[in-house]
C-alpha cells in the first residue's frame, strides 16, 4: 500500500492513474465498509470523475496539485455542495448543502479525490462515535472496540486503507483520540491556521479542522495543502509559509517536557504511560533533553470544557429550528414547531449538552459556571506559557487507555468525557498537538504519543512526532 | 447543588426542547451529576484572573463594506422545509389579536 505521497508523486509523473489508484481504494471500501461503517455516504461516481480530471491534467502536461489522484475522506460536518451533509444527526437527514467548506475546496484544487463522508458523534459530540443516529463505527484493528470519537469514521478509513487521508475535526480532542485509537496519525493544528468555513460549528472558540493519516509526512502533506488565510473565516490567520514536510532536522538539543499531570493522571493504563515514556527515551536517545515538567491547571481543563463546550453547542445549535433546512416537525405556532422538531431531530448526547449549556448561560448561574471556567482557561495558557519558556514541546499520552468496547462508557456520560482528558488543554489554549502511535497495549491494541506544541509551533512538533514514530515504539 | 425537575423544564424551554416525562427526570439526574464535577473549578479563587473567551488575539475582522457573491436564493430555499414566494413559511408566530 503507497503513502499519499508517493502516490501524488506516481500520479504527478504518469507511472499510475489517478482513476486506478481511486478505484483500487473503492475496492478496498467495497470489500470492508459493510462491517466498519466508517462513512455516512461513499462517493464513488463522483471519486471517478474528480479522478479522470486529475488524469486529463496530467495528460495535458499541467501539474494537478500536491494531492494529486489521493482518496481523502470527509468527516460528514463538512459541507459538500450536492452531497448529504448530515453531521450524523436526524436533523440535517436529506440536506444538500449548497456549498463547499473551503477545506473541500482546498483539496479538490490540489488534485485530491474525495471518496465519501465519514461518520461521527452527533455534531461532534463524543469520543466513540457510539452517538451517530446512523450506528457506530468499528475499530477496524479490533471490532468489538470503539474507534474513538467524535471523528471516528476518519480515523477508522484511514485504518482500514479506506483512503490514505482524511480530515477531522477537533474541539476536545475529536481528532486525537480517534487516532490513538486506530494506531494512526492524528492533528489539531493552531486554533485559526485551517478556515472553518463550511465545517458546521460545535463550539467556536475551539473547533479546528485537521488531517488523518499513516504517517507523519502525509499528515503534513495534508496540512499544507488544507492550511491558510481564508476571508471567509474571521478566525482565520496567516500560515507560517513553511512546509510541515520533513526538513531533514534532528531533535538533538530540543528540550522536551514530559507533562507530569498528563502522565499520572488518574486513571491512566500503566501501559499508556510506559510507552509515553519509552518515547521520552527515544528522543533523548536522539539528542533531545527530556525532564518533567508540572502544568498545574491542565487537570482543570476538563470541567472548564464541560461547561465552554456546551455553552457554546447551545447557542451554534439554535439554529437548527425546522425553518431553513433540515427536519421539520409541524407544530401550532412556531415555538411548538421549534420544540418538536428540535426533540425529534437531536439524539440524547447532544440534547444533553444543549441543557447543560443552556443553564450554564442562564441567569444567576452565568458568573459560577461559565465565567468561571473562562477564568480556569486564562489559567491554562499562562501556566502552558511558562512551560514554553523552558521547552519547546511537551509529551503525554494522547489518551488514558487504549480502545474501549462497544457500551463501556454509554451509561455514564463523565466517564466517557474521561478519555479526553489530555486532550482537551490544547483546545482551550489553542494550540496544536498532534497523536503519533507508539507501540501496542497487551490488548494488541496502538497506543498514541501526545506532542505538543505553543501557538504556530507546528514545525518544530512535526520534528518530533516524525522522531518518534522512527522509533518505532516496540518496548 | 442539585438540579431539579422544574429548572430542567425551565431550561428545556429556553433551549427549545419538547422533552417528555421521562427525559426531564434523566437530565435531572445526570445534569446534577455532571455540574458536580465542575465543584474543582467552582471552588478556586479567580479573583483578578481575567476571562479568556478565544484564543486569538484578534478582533474586528472587517470585510470591505462591497457586494460580494452569495448563495444563490432559490437553490437555499430550495432545502428548507417549507418556502413560498422566495421567503421560508413557518407556522403562525402570534395568537389571535
Amino acid at each position: 500500500m503507497q503513502s499519499a505521497i508517493e502516490i501524488a508523486a506516481a500520479v504527478r509523473s504518469g507511472a499510475r492513474t489517478a482513476r486506478s489508484v481511486t478505484e483500487e481504494h473503492l475496492a478496498t471500501i467495497a470489500s470492508r465498509e459493510g462491517e466498519i461503517h466508517a462513512f455516512n455516504h461513499v462517493t464513488a461516481d463522483a471519486a471517478l470523475a474528480q479522478a479522470d480530471a486529475v488524469d486529463s491534467k496530467v495528460a495535458r502536461g499541467e501539474d494537478p496539485g500536491l494531492l494529486a489522484g489521493v482518496p481523502v475522506a470527509l468527516k460528514d460536518n463538512l459541507c459538500t455542495r450536492g452531497v448529504p451533509t448530515t453531521c450524523s444527526s436526524k436533523i440535517l437527514d436529506g440536506w444538500l448543502p449548497p456549498y463547499n467548506a473551503t477545506v473541500v475546496d482546498r483539496v479538490m484544487a490540489a488534485g485530491g479525490v474525495a471518496v465519501g463522508k465519514t461518520n461521527l458523534d452527533e455534531f461532534a459530540m463524543g469520543s466513540s462515535t457510539e452517538n451517530s443516529a446512523f450506528g457506530p463505527t468499528l475499530n477496524p484493528l479490533d471490532p468489538s472496540r470503539v474507534p474513538g470519537g467524535s471523528s471516528g469514521g476518519s480515523a477508522a478509513a484511514v485504518a482500514a486503507r479506506f483512503a490514505p487521508l482524511s480530515l477531522g475535526s477537533d474541539t476536545g480532542g475529536s481528532i486525537r483520540q480517534p487516532a490513538s485509537f486506530c494506531g494512526v496519525v492524528g492533528v489539531k493544528p493552531t486554533y485559526g491556521v485551517v478556515s472553518r468555513y463550511g465545517l458546521i460549528a460545535f463550539a467556536s472558540s475551539l473547533d479546528q479542522i485537521g488531517p488523518f493519516a499513516a504517517t507523519v509526512d502525509d499528515a503534513a502533506l495534508l496540512l499544507d495543502v488544507i492550511s491558510g488565510h481564508d476571508r471567509m473565516d474571521s478566525t482565520s490567520i496567516a500560515a507560517p509559509p513553511t512546509s510541515l514536510l520533513n526538513d531533514g532536522g534532528s531533535v538533538a538539543g530540543l528540550r522536551v517536557g514530559l507533562v507530569t499531570e498528563l502522565t499520572d493522571v488518574e486513571g491512566i493504563d500503566p501501559e499508556v504511560r510506559a510507552a509515553v515514556e519509552r518515547a521520552a527515551s527515544a528522543l533523548e536517545a536522539q539528542g533531545a533533553i527530556v525532564e518533567r515538567i508540572s502544568v498545574p491547571s491542565c487537570i482543570y481543563g476538563l470541567s472548564a470544557y464541560y461547561l465552554i463546550a456546551p455553552a457554546e453547542a447551545s447557542s451554534n445549535l439554535a439554529r437548527y429550528d425546522g425553518v431553513r433546512y433540515g427536519l421539520r416537525v409541524d407544530g401550532d405556532d412556531v415555538y411548538e414547531m421549534n420544540s418538536a422538531t428540535r426533540d425529534a431531530g437531536f439524539g440524547a448526547e447532544v440534547k444533553r449538552r444543549i441543557m447543560l449549556g443552556t443553564y450554564a448561560l442562564s441567569a444567576g448561574f452565568y458568573d459560577a459556571y461559565y465565567g468561571q471556567a473562562q477564568r480556569v482557561r486564562t489559567l491554562i495558557i499562562r501556566d502552558f506559557a511558562a512551560a514554553y519558556e523552558r521547552f519547546d514541546v511537551l509529551l503525554s499520552p494522547t489518551t488514558p487507555t487504549t480502545a474501549f468496547k462497544f457500551g463501556a462508557k454509554t451509561e455514564d456520560p463523565f466517564s466517557m468525557y474521561l478519555s479526553d482528558i489530555c486532550t482537551i488543554a490544547s483546545n482551550l489554549a489553542g494550540h496544536p498537538a498532534m497523536s503519533v502511535p507508539f507501540g501496542l497495549g497487551s490488548d494488541a491494541m496502538p497506543i498514541g504519543v501526545q506532542v505538543l506544541a505553543p501557538a504556530l509551533g507546528e514545525p518544530v512538533m512535526f520534528r518530533v512526532a516524525r522522531a518518534i514514530e522512527a522509533a518505532g515504539g516496540v518496548a | 447543588m442539585s438540579i431539579t425537575r422544574s429548572d430542567v423544564e425551565h431550561v428545556a424551554m429556553l433551549a427549545r426542547l419538547a422533552l417528555t416525562p421521562d427525559e426531564v427526570g434523566e437530565f435531572a439526574e445526570q445534569l446534577t451529576a455532571i455540574l458536580g464535577h465542575a465543584t474543582d473549578i467552582s471552588s478556586l479563587d479567580l479573583d483578578g484572573v481575567p476571562p479568556t473567551a478565544h484564543p486569538l488575539p484578534v478582533t474586528n475582522v472587517l470585510r470591505e463594506d462591497v457586494i460580494g457573491r452569495s448563495l444563490d436564493r432559490d437553490e437555499v430555499l430550495a432545502a428548507a422545509p417549507s418556502a413560498e414566494e422566495g421567503r421560508f413559511r413557518v407556522p403562525r408566530i402570534m395568537g389571535e389579536a
